[in-house]
């Protein structure tokens, strides 16, 4: 076999800001041609991996290496980071960062023209490439004037520029819809086929990425390799099931349904499942025991009601069109669309941030238009997607109480409520821990702690699980729904599906400033038009239902996820 | 998107807008020399005239400009009255003659030569300040940084001013988040609390901008590096246009008011001119 254009030989890492090594003993080869996913929960060294390939490591984070490297045969600890960038080109997670230029040309240029490329030959090798990723028609645009998706394809003709023997994703899912984030995976491909690049995506969201073919997945967990095999090999492994890594929602169900995964089953994708007769009347028999367990919503009253209600930050462009809906109490609710479909305009609308241009917000039948951002907030709350947004005090204790200061109580009621709201979050036994000792996960508790501590009836949260892994999105998510029986109602601004179909029975759907369904959220991911308009992705349960010759796939994912509540529970009880 | 910029590019096709943005820096750094440096009110009449005309030709219009135009007033309104509160008979010493036309109180006389004095320094703000505006409205940002490395200024420094174009909008629009989510939570910012509170509540708000900010220029400097920022002693740039015939000619004219404007100032010896000489 041919040199490999990686190989990591008993490797390890530490970062000198770190008491423990992030990286042990990695063996690791990867070939010329070769579509590697290297998955992993947060923390398990997936992204070190990256940084050591690109030369981040040791060009801008620090720390000791032991073992051998080599990336296009040179050793990135002795080559400038310069070198390596013409051999491995790498886009990062942060769309809008990474987007250095002022237009979309010059970003593509950004590498040429430090290369002192002359200006013609420059515009013809940018014109060149932005036609292969599809973004040669927009030029001219400022990065405000595109989409996640567009940016993210700039930032990959952007390292394209160099022929590059090897691609670097890292986590290119994570600010995409998941229309755009399916586009970026079919765009991945093609690029590859084009350039016969070795491509390297860092991912935890497994069948977003199974969605065009995967050569080899590498497991990390802990700094290790936990496994190294073909994708057909991996999904039959039971290596599968933990490690922060969510199973792929139709190889659930067919588990489910009580059919071992084989080879033979080919596993990869939904649409290239091979199942026996006999296997899919097993799948339908599944889905006829589950009848019962979709219990029925029962009527409550209404809190929130939005009539007619319209919004432009211009007079020429109009953000939000006629919208009306109402939300009754003690929902938990999905607001889903693409970017710049008018959710957050949505909820800075119903928060006062901004003025509607016509209609009304009711909270309990009132009108709330004469209400200040202060008076809402005590109704409403509203959690932004980073905590690190939010957090402005030292201490958790004083970043709770923050919003209480404010108002009139006294200081033993406030003292009382302050550990009232730790206790409900969780946080009590930190009460008096920096927030910066705080991980991810804690720290969105501490930022929903500080809004909770008002006392709200609403909560609304941006984006609650962006960039997270199974295991912190679940986290989140119970969370969540734990304050949700307590009573809160709460709506959810998302993009995830997995979320609004396992934590939100309704789901409120945007698509260019209009509402355009408003309903149970297992309909609208089985409605393709629906999915279609609205940029979003129908779940390969629907797929594997049609597949099985069920005749309602609606029914077939509500089921489902009925079912998985019932094993979550079962399991924690 | 919520519009923020009071003063950015305006696109719009006028003979100023084609030259390029090297041309215009050099004309701008001539014509606030000229301008700084004289006190002769016949060059900077002859300046204003020369200033309304170029402002006619690249079709920017008032109400483009205006909020900058209004603090710039503001701001030349206070100068002024502090000149003038400070120093109330400057223009005696500088023009060594003294017409009183009437005293108000005190050291407060109000004499020909102040007056003049004032003119003088009112006219020279006038003359600077709308080609200023017009530098900044007229001058594509992406040629920006190109016309800094064309007249000698090192890449890496006009790569920063280049950046700060492109991120400015972005770090708005998140300070602009951020201060509502906080309001939100009791953070008052209108006027109605003390100075101090505001000041502490304030605080609030820029320290997770900062931690944002600080997040972002880790990626942004991560994202350059990785793209061989840095790499040469040079660079070139994709949006730099070529120097046309327009442009010598503006670079000639621009010599030209430098010259011509200095040497009639200090023709006499001194930087002012001084009408009250008999």
């Amino acid at each position: 076999m041919a040199e490999p254009v990686i190989s990591f030989k008993d490797y390890g890492f530490q970062y000198t800001a770190q008491a423990s090594p992030t990286l042990y003993h990695i063996n690791l080869d990867i070939y010329q041609g070769e579509k590697v996913l290297i998955a992993g929960a947060s923390g398990s060294g997936k992204s070190t991996i990256g940084s050591c390939l690109n030369g981040l490591i040791p060009y801008a984070y620090a720390g000791e290496s032991t073992g051998e490297l080599l990336v296009g045969g040179k050793d990135p600890r002795k080559e400038s980071i310069f070198t390596l960038s013409q051999i491995v080109g790498t886009v990062l997670q942060d769309t809008d960062g990474q987007f250095i230029g002022l237009t979309v040309g010059e970003d593509i240029a950004f590498a040429l023209e430090n290369d002192c490329v002359p200006q013609e030959e420059m515009k013809e090798t940018v014109q060149e490439v932005a036609k292969l990723v599809d973004i040669d028609h927009h030029l001219e645009y400022a990065p405000h004037e595109l989409s996640g998706g567009q940016k993210q394809r700039v930032s990959l003709a952007g390292v394209m520029v160099d022929q590059v023997k090897i691609l670097l994703f890292d986590e290119p899912l994570a600010n995409l819809d998941p229309a755009a984030g399916r586009t970026a995976i079919e765009l991945i491909d093609k690029v590859q086929e084009r350039t016969g690049a070795a491509v390297i995506i860092i991912e935890h969201r497994l069948e977003d990425v199974l969605w065009k073919r995967v050569d080899r997945i590498v497991l990390m967990d802990e700094g290790r390799i936990v496994a190294d095999m073909p994708t057909k090999d991996f999904l039959t492994s039971d290596m599968l099931l933990g490690h922060g890594l969510r199973e792929p929602l139709y190889l659930s169900a067919l588990r489910y349904a009580g059919i071992p995964i084989t080879k033979e089953l080919e596993p990869q994708h939904v649409e290239s499942l091979r199942l026996s007769e006999e296997q899919k009347e097993r799948v339908r028999g599944w889905y006829r025991d589950q009848e019962g367990l979709f219990g029925t919503e029962e009527t409550k009253r209404e809190i929130l009601s939005v009539e007619n209600l319209s919004f432009g930050y211009t007079p020429e462009k109009q953000n939000l069109k006629d919208v009306s809906f109402s939300i009754k109490e003690g929902e938990m609710v999905s607001i889903v669309g693409r970017n710049g479909a008018g959710k957050s305009t949505l909820a800075k609308l119903i928060c006062g941030f901004e003025k509607p241009t016509a209609g009304r917000i009711c909270l309990e039948g009132r009108d709330l238009s004469g209400d200040t951002i202060k008076e809402r907030a005590q109704r409403i709350g509203y959690v932004m997607q980073n905590p690190n947004q939010m957090i402005s005090k030292p201490l958790i204790w004083d970043e709770v109480e923050m919003a209480l200061l404010a108002g009139t109580m006294s200081a033993e009621e406030r003292q009382n409520r302050v550990e009232e709201t730790l206790k409900i979050c969780g946080l009590y036994p930190f009460r008096k821990w920096p927030v910066s000792a705080l991980s991810f996960g804690q720290k969105k508790r501490v930022t929903i702690a500080g809004i909770l501590v008002q006392r709200p009836q609403i909560i609304i949260l941006d984006e609650p699980t962006a960039g997270q892994d199974y295991h912190h999105y679940t986290e989140i998510m119970e969370f969540l729904k734990s304050l949700n029986e307590r009573g809160f109602t709460i709506i959810m601004i998302t993009h995830d599906m997995h979320l609004m179909l396992e934590y939100t029975p309704r789901a409120i759907v945007f698509s260019e400033g209009e509402l355009l369904a408003d309903t149970t959220a297992a309909h609208v991911l089985n409605d393709p038009a629906l999915v279609e308009k609205a940029n979003l992705k129908e779940t390969s349960l629907y797929t594997l239902s049609v597949a099985c010759g069920i005749d309602n796939p609606q029914a077939f994912t509500e089921r489902f996820i009925a079912s998985e509540k019932v094993r979550r529970e079962r399991q924690e009880g | 998107m919520a519009r923020v910029a009071i003063l950015n590019y305006i696109k719009r096709s006028s003979p100023v807008h084609e030259l390029t943005g090297t041309t215009k820096l050099i004309f701008f750094i001539a014509w606030s020399v000229t301008s700084m440096v004289t006190f002769d009110t016949r060059v900077l009449l002859c300046m204003l005239v020369i200033g309304a005309v170029i402002f006619r030709i690249s079709r920017i219009r008032i109400s483009d400009i205006s909020v900058v135009l209004g603090l710039a007033a503001v701001f030349l309104l206070l100068n002024n009255l502090f000149i003038y509160l400070f120093t109330p008979e400057y223009g005696v010493e500088l023009y060594e003659s003294r017409t009183l036309l009437f005293s108000i109180v005190g050291r407060y006389t109000v004499t020909a030569q102040q007056l003049f004095y004032h003119l003088n320094i009112t006219l020279k703000v006038i003359c600077v300040v709308p080609i200023a505006l017009l530098f900044i409205a007229c001058t594509d940002p992406s040629e920006f940084a190109a016309s800094l490395s064309r007249i000698g200024v090192s890449y890496r420094t006009g790569y920063a001013v280049s950046l700060a174009l492109r991120y400015t909008p972005d770090v708005q629009r998140e300070y602009r988040n951020i201060s509502q989510a906080q309001q939100a939570r009791g953070i008052d910012l209108s006027g109605k609390d003390k100075l101090f509170t505001r000041l502490k509540n304030s605080v609030a708000i820029l320290l997770p901008l900062i931690m944002s900010s600080l997040n972002r220029i880790e990626t942004v400097s991560n994202a350059m590096e990785l793209r061989g920022f840095g790499k040469e002693k040079k660079r070139t740039w994709y949006a730099q246009r070529g120097m046309k015939r327009s442009d010598w000619l503006t670079i000639a004219f621009a010599a030209a008011i430098l010259t011509v404007g200095l040497t009639v100032t200090f023709w006499d010896g001194s930087r002012y001119y001084n009408p009250f000489l008999q």
